[in-house]
């Protein structure tokens, strides 16, 4: 079943916390993940892999740069899951 | 029809030594920043890099690697006369021909070794390796030579800022030769062609010399999906290479990749969920990427360091350009 908006972000929240040690209260929507939560280019690559994973959807590698925040990576979800 | 007689070679192959030559120039980061818009802080948190070597005029692919190897012939404890065949994987030797492999063979003094280099970046270790194995199993040489040597410093962009910090010069040698147990597991490796761009040189040398491009060819790559790759799914060809040695991750020893990237060192040490037990090869730190040195030059600076000893379990994996890789289980020498 696909998930919805709330449940990607607390996802989103749990790798971030998981990757670069952020707290999960910390990751909003309009978060960016380089200026916000200390995910630089590399562990991006660990988030988006995770994120893979957990919301069975497939994000190109042409697709990352274009995920600046929070919000961005929750709507490519949304609109790709299967 | 005539019966040809078949040849006849060692049960098993194992390591027997290993030798490393660093080249004297200690590159320290703040040398880097001179050409190009960063800080120590972000060379050092995106790649772990602290140091390289540079070559210099005198330290040529060929003199890196005969220092190289008259260590690890000594090392193993036999003679340049009884080397078979000399196996040289380099990117970065500009005479396109002959093999540096005979000119190598030859300053070693050994007796006519087969001689020849091959090109399979920084998976080109154990590529190497693997031919070696298969040359002493299969007869056609008692103990073959396999060197990985680069001068990447020849082929860095020094104002391109994702690349100039990462490169290093060095040559890295084995000895590989008969054995009566298995000490070299089976080789998993392939090639990604369709992956070609992702780590390429920038232009062919012709585009340089027909003045196409104003600068001489260098290494380029994709960082992210170099990344990606490299740590996800080399991470499944690394556990391919235990599962195939029929080796657990509780039972490894030492974890030798390609020094690419600390970064990507340890996301490949959390994706495999080594033990801490496992001794993991960092020489990246002060080493730089040294492409198809970086293995046999990391082995020999964890065994003369006593972090590893001989004997030990090691699992080792190349991967670079290409696409393409290689993995295998290794006795350490």
């Amino acid at each position: 079943m696909a998930a919805t908006q709330e449940e990607i972000v607390a996802g989103l929240a749990e790798i971030v916390n998981e990757i670069a040690g952020i707290p999960v209260e910390d990751v909003q929507l309009d978060k960016s993940f380089t200026d916000d939560l200390d995910v630089d280019s590399l562990s991006m690559v660990e988030v988006v892999v995770a994120a893979e994973e957990r919301f069975d959807v497939k994000i190109p590698d042409d697709d990352v740069k274009d995920l600046k925040t929070v919000g961005d990576a929750t709507n490519y979800i949304l609109k790709n899951q299967d | 029809m005539s019966k040809i007689k078949p040849s006849k070679g060692a049960p098993y192959a194992r390591i027997l030594g290993v030798g490393g030559y660093r080249p004297t120039r200690v590159v320290p980061n703040e040398v880097i920043l001179e050409t190009i818009d960063s800080s120590d802080e972000w060379i050092r948190s995106r790649s772990g890099i602290e140091t390289r070597h540079w070559a210099n005029d005198e330290e040529t692919v060929a003199a890196m690697s005969v220092e190289a190897s008259g260590k690890a012939i000594a090392d193993a404890g036999i003679t340049a006369e009884q080397i078979g065949a000399v196996v040289v994987s380099t990117v970065s030797h500009f005479k396109q021909t002959p093999a540096v492999a005979t000119e190598i063979a030859d300053k070693l003094g050994t007796n006519r070794a087969a001689a020849f280099d091959i090109s399979a970046g920084c998976a080109g270790f154990g590529y190497g390796l693997t031919l070696a194995k298969g040359m002493i199993v299969e007869g056609s040489a008692e103990y073959v030579l396999v060197i990985g040597v680069e001068r990447l410093s020849d082929l860095t962009d020094l104002e391109d800022r994702a690349t100039a910090f990462l490169f290093g010069d060095g040559a890295g040698a084995v000895v590989v030769g008969p054995s009566k147990e298995p000490a070299i597991g089976p080789t998993v490796w392939g090639s990604e062609g369709d992956k070609s761009d992702t780590i390429k040189q920038t232009v062919p040398w012709t585009d340089y010399r027909d003045g196409e491009v104003a600068k001489f060819p260098a290494i380029t790559q994709e960082g992210q999906a170099v990344f990606r790759w490299a740590v996800f799914e080399m991470a499944k060809v690394a556990q391919q290479a235990l599962d195939a040695a029929g080796i657990s991750s509780a039972e490894l020893d030492v974890f030798i990749p390609h020094q690419a990237n600390e970064r990507i060192i340890d996301s490949m040490v959390k994706t495999l969920k080594l033990p801490e037990s496992v001794t993991v090869a960092r020489d990246v730190r002060t080493t730089g990427n040294t492409s198809a040195a970086s293995i046999p030059l990391a082995m020999e600076r964890l065994l003369a360091t006593g972090e590893a000893k001989s004997g030990d379990t090691a699992l080792v994996i190349g991967f670079g350009a290409g696409l393409v890789y290689a993995a295998t289980v290794v006795t350490l020498p």
